[in-house]
């Protein structure tokens, strides 16, 4: 998934949601960063 | 298609360890699809190639839609997998349910007869072709 501007965390990703009605598509990864 | 419909959200095993454990994911990659309240919707475990991912996104958010009784969305949702990616896992998940979600609609038992000769057509491996086989 390249080219994503990635939000690290929850609760932002959560209050983006809320104002944009879109889901949290949540990446749990272990990936090498 | 991510944008279009989703907040992106990472969550690395070493920065965020306490949020696999709220979340119940217990191995990588997992992708969840949370509602705004933080509910989850729908689960992907297992790495997938991108198209696949993206058909198994697709088809999350057509569940949502039918577990929501939204049926004509639903069912706009589970073709354009089978469209967009028919040679992705989803494609024969998709179209069983797209059966279902049209029957939902009519209660017109010849959508579950149709979808039952298009998977066997289409997909005569598939688990889905086997669990359509008693319409």
């Amino acid at each position: 998934m390249a080219g994503i501007e990635w939000v690290r965390d929850v609760d932002e990703a959560l209050r983006r949601a809320r104002e944009s009605g879109k889901l949290v598509l949540a990446d749990f990864s272990a990936a090498p960063t | 298609m991510i944008d279009d419909h989703f907040v992106p959200l990472k969550i690395h095993i070493k920065e965020q360890p306490q949020q696999f454990q709220r979340f119940g994911a217990t191995w990588t990659p997992t992708q969840l699809l949370l509602d705004a309240n933080g509910r989850e919707q729908f689960r992907i475990e297992g790495f997938l190639p991108a198209d696949d991912l993206i058909a198994q996104l697709e088809l999350g958010l057509a569940r949502i839609d039918f577990e929501s009784k939204r049926y004509p969305e639903a069912e706009r949702w589970f073709h354009e997998v089978e469209e967009r990616h028919p040679a992705a896992g989803a494609a024969p998940e998709a179209r069983y349910w797209e059966g279902v979600a049209a029957y939902k609609l009519s209660q017109d038992a010849s959508h579950l007869k149709k979808t039952a000769l298009d998977l066997t057509r289409r997909y005569p491996e598939s688990e889905w072709t086997r669990r359509a086989s008693v319409w």
